[in-house]
């Protein structure tokens, strides 16, 4: 593919675009010299088609899940259904400015009351609160919600947070950011926690712990009620990360499993875009105990079925706004879309086909030779192979399988997450994907551990076929370079 | 099944494969007494054609006002071709670019995009983006603390002239950092932060936060702001409205040094209001504490055969290398929203974009000269002020809103909830959107609903 220059390269000084903006202007009457800018921004000055032209070309050299199978572990890349998009984008929804009274604004509170009452239904949380922008914005008010219900007791000895040594990496930054400690709890050789280990360092000091089940291993958590009784003992809260929710829709709900306080990925169970790395959303449920921490503002309903916000007079002990407004609200209704679409069935179908899916890409890599980071386990949506054995002899690793995949039209798994299973692909392959395509990824697996024995450097300089070749991240920390500037 | 595509025949030979009967089987380690009742909450699931049906119908629920209302979300025109381009599958469908090779489109896109934001507010560097304007600021303020070593009392000077919403999420978010935000009391002639009143003896503060144009439209005088800050060993951090950016002094020129810390919403940027989101955040900084800012930063590199690329850099400050260390614990951007508004900053080019600026500036102007010429409706601060104004009226705000309200307009902000001393006080605002008709429109119902 030929290399596309920057918008800037394209740009002729006095080239306007005037279909946009050619009958606008005006004075700057009252705005005295001193505040004005001297100079212009240096935007491009290209034509319309120029534009168009460019940032089709660009988006081109993308892979996404409309043009690749894109296996990309904990971030369950499923089809993005149109209809979200289209209905989402509906001329009343787009043009709804976000102080507009309730009353002028019935029918996005319909949308986004409906969608709390869902998403109370499939997790067995008492509320929902909408707000959270993303799965780390999620987390975030959960701990803080933990933090406040300790607080409000008078309980302040309680400062320590325990994450698994699997979990993502959100997870201890977070307890940060809510003036928590991190303790590590290990993980057994069958994927579970160490119930031992988290029994020694549980205790009075305990804020909450924070989990994923089915957990970041591709596993379910089978101990997960001893794990509860053990930490609510203590007076210690769970917190529930949502990411791997997609593989127990319907099946399980985290409110059964004993959470305090969970978060959504709705980027990923509910389908929204992920839009090359966002927005995503992150809505929290709560139990009943930290109900009245919840982020405002949440989608109430009165007497007379009228919808409204409600805000700190209705919530008083909450911990506050996490957006200027109502979070990404345009993906909250993608979100409420994409369930309508699905109901109750079909919600329980998406964890049995991403789970069967998971399943059989797992068996198929198995009788092709490939080990299993924990082979004596089910997958649920997803699963591990390490390639520890490969990295040995003939001594090719987790990159540079991830990095021939992509010649032969494959995004990478997810490459070297969990960290605590050596050159590893994390492999998730969703439900919305058939078994030829499956099949396909089988094939080039297999076929890349055949280029691997043969000759070790074809895949040392993978990949060949994409715009650039394998690219120097080592150089770029070096020697930053995060912008272009105009030549002096 | 919605979006599942296997058929009977795909499901036997793909159980066999995994060596189970049935896919309740694959479900065998999760124990029996945690399971699920069927979800009877939810509705049962529908085809696209009624769903469409119930979507059309709840959109048209929402009224439509004519909207004079700003405070912080700007109705824009937003070229077609933004949202044509923005919402193409290699855009709308793919990932944070972990593996770059695969995400060229994303990466150079983003890194245009850097350059735009850093070009509009004269700063040197940009990341790619965090949620909104106001988590922005609050990320402003953690990276400040850092960044800004020699100040030990982690204490933040914040006027009262920021967005009241910005000002709850900081406090919501820094919560828990030990970290002092103290309020700053406006001018009550001007609606801006005296320079005068600012205190003169030495102390430790850690930063001052200038919002330009301020919360009430009105412009801060910036140059000695930044000036007493730098003086004070504070850094500057500047919230910055980007279609103001076209024709007011940029952040990175402001008194001496220029500002230290950037952020703003970028919603005016090709995003619509969409009843609040997703928007998205920018950043910028000077390019010595860049190791100190959050989220996602592209930059540039080559690959083997020396052939520029773009990646994902500096990924040592972020959570899922750092962990309990990191700068913060977000790992996105608001990729789409960069995507659109990339292309809008490209569209309208610097002449458009000062264009609208001033046409938002003449506009508002007009309609503010037009209802302070009703009886009892005087124009509150004398302070310069771009696109946005704060009246007096004659009668309780909220009854003057419900009047325009049932002819067709939205009024405006009623600040009596955020600022008490500001009783019967709206805050207008008419952007580029707004026709001469349109401006009489709205004379003619607050003439009506006042008389």
């Amino acid at each position: 593919m030929s290399n596309e220059p920057l918008i800037f390269e394209h740009s002729r000084p006095g080239r306007v675009n005037r279909a946009q903006s050619a009958h606008l202007g005006g004075e700057l009457n009252g705005i005295p010299e001193s505040l004005r800018r001297k100079h212009p921004p240096r935007l491009p000055e290209v034509s319309e088609l120029d534009a168009v032209r460019h940032y089709t070309r660009l988006s081109q050299k993308n892979f996404s899940i409309d043009t690749h199978f894109y296996p990309l572990g904990s971030c369950t890349m499923k089809y993005n259904p149109r209809a979200c998009n289209t209905l989402a984008s509906l001329p009343g929804f787009l043009g709804q400015h976000p102080l507009s009274a309730a009353r002028d604004s019935q029918g996005i509170l319909a949308c986004l009351w409906d969608l709390q009452e869902m998403l109370k239904e499939v997790t067995g949380m008492c509320a929902v609160s909408l707000t959270p922008m993303a799965g780390a914005q999620g987390e975030f008010a959960g701990v803080a919600m933990i933090r406040a219900y300790h607080d409000a007791r008078g309980d302040a000895a309680r400062t320590e947070i325990l994450v698994p040594d699997a979990a993502h990496g959100t997870n201890p930054a977070t307890a940060t950011m809510c003036g928590y400690t991190v303790r590590e709890i290990p993980t057994d050789d069958q994927g579970d926690v160490d119930v031992a280990a988290l029994k020694a360092v549980v205790g009075p000091h305990t804020a909450g712990i924070m989990l994923t089940n089915p957990s970041t291993l591709g596993v379910f958590e089978r101990r997960i009620h001893e794990i509860a009784g053990i930490v609510h003992e203590a007076g210690g809260l769970l917190y529930y990360d949502g990411a791997n929710l997609n593989a127990i829709l319907g099946k399980v709900k985290p409110g059964d499993m004993g959470f305090d306080v969970i978060h959504i990925n709705l980027h990923k169970t509910f389908s929204t875009p992920h839009g090359g790395g966002g927005p995503g959303s992150g809505p929290v449920g709560v139990s009943e105990r930290l109900h009245p921490f919840m982020p405002i503002p949440v989608v109430g309903r009165d007497d007379n079925n009228a919808f409204r916000w409600l805000d700190e007079h209705d919530l008083p002990q909450s911990i506050g706004r996490l957006s200027a407004h109502m979070g990404n609200t345009g993906i909250l209704l993608r979100a409420y879309i994409y369930a309508l679409m699905l109901g109750r069935e079909g919600m329980v179908r998406i964890a049995d086909y991403a789970t069967l899916n998971a399943n059989y890409l797992m068996a198929c890599l198995r009788d092709a030779g490939f080990d299993m980071a924990l082979p004596e386990r089910r997958a649920t949506h997803e699963f591990i192979l390490t390639l520890k054995r490969q990295a040995k002899e003939p001594g090719v690793t987790a990159m540079d399988f991830a990095k021939r995949l992509l010649d032969y039209g494959f995004h990478a798994p997810t490459t070297y997450f969990p960290l605590i299973i050596p050159e590893c692909l994390l492999i998730e392959p969703t439900e919305t994907e058939s078994k030829e395509t499956l099949d396909a990824f089988v094939e080039a697996m297999v076929t890349i551990q055949a280029e691997a024995e043969k000759d070790v450097e074809t895949l040392k300089g993978a990949p060949y076929s994409l715009p650039v070749r394998r690219l120097d991240d080592v150089k770029a920390a070096r020697e930053l370079d995060l912008r272009w500037q105009a030549e002096a | 099944m919605p979006f599942i595509p296997h058929t009977e025949n795909d499901t036997r030979a793909m159980l066999a494969a995994c060596g189970v009967n049935s896919i309740e089987d694959l479900f065998d380690e999760i124990p029996p007494e945690l399971r699920a009742d069927a979800l009877n909450g939810i509705p049962a699931g529908r085809d696209e054609l009624a769903v469409s049906r119930l979507l059309h119908a709840r959109a048209a629920q929402n009224a439509q006002p004519l909207c004079f209302a700003g405070a912080g979300a700007y109705e824009h025109h937003i070229p077609a071709a933004v949202w044509e381009i923005t919402t193409r599958g290699e855009y709308y469908s793919a990932y944070t670019p972990y593996q770059a090779e695969a995400s060229q489109g994303t990466l150079q896109l983003l890194y245009e995009f850097q350059t735009m934001v850093a070009e509009l507010t004269a700063m040197e560097v940009a990341n790619a983006s965090l949620y909104d304007g106001a988590t922005a600021l609050a990320e402003a303020v953690l990276m400040a603390v850092r960044a800004n070593r020699k100040s030990k009392a982690r204490r933040i000077f914040m006027p009262r002239t920021v967005h009241p919403r910005y000002r709850d999420v900081v406090a919501a978010i820094v919560r828990h950092q030990g970290i002092t935000l103290e309020l700053l009391d406006y001018d009550s002639a001007g609606g801006h932060i005296a320079p005068a009143s600012l205190p003169t003896e030495p102390a430790d503060i850690t930063a001052l936060i200038i919002p330009q144009p301020n919360f009430f439209g009105a412009l801060e005088d910036t140059d000695a702001l930044t000036d007493w800050a730098h003086a004070h060993g504070a850094l500057v951090i500047g919230v910055v409205n980007p279609t103001a950016m076209a024709v007011i002094a940029p952040p990175g020129e402001w008194g001496t040094a220029g500002a230290d810390i950037v952020c703003g919403e970028g919603q005016p940027l090709g995003i619509p209001l969409a009843s609040g989101g997703p928007y998205f955040g920018f950043m910028c900084c000077k390019q010595k504490i860049v190791r100190q800012m959050p989220g996602r930063i592209i930059g540039a590199t080559v690959d083997l055969e020396g052939k520029r690329g773009y990646v994902l850099t500096l990924q040592a400050r972020e959570q899922h290398i750092r962990r309990s260390k990191a700068t913060s614990n977000i790992c996105t951007n608001q990729g789409l929203m960069t995507i659109a508004a990339t292309i809008y900053m490209t569209l309208m080019g610097p002449a458009g974009l000062e264009r609208v600026a001033r046409q938002c500036h003449a506009n508002t102007r007009a309609l503010v000269q037009r209802l302070s010429e009703i009886d009892g409706v005087e124009i509150l601060f004398d302070r310069p002020a771009f696109h946005e104004t704060v009246l007096c009226l004659p009668r309780p705000t909220a009854e003057v809103l419900a009047g325009l309200s049932e002819r067709g307009i939205f009024g405006g902000f009623d600040l009596s909830a955020d600022y008490p001393e500001l009783d019967n006080t709206l805050l207008v605002c008419a952007t580029e959107t707004k026709s001469a008709e349109d401006l009489d429109a709205y004379t003619d119902a607050l003439r009506e609903v006042l008389g």
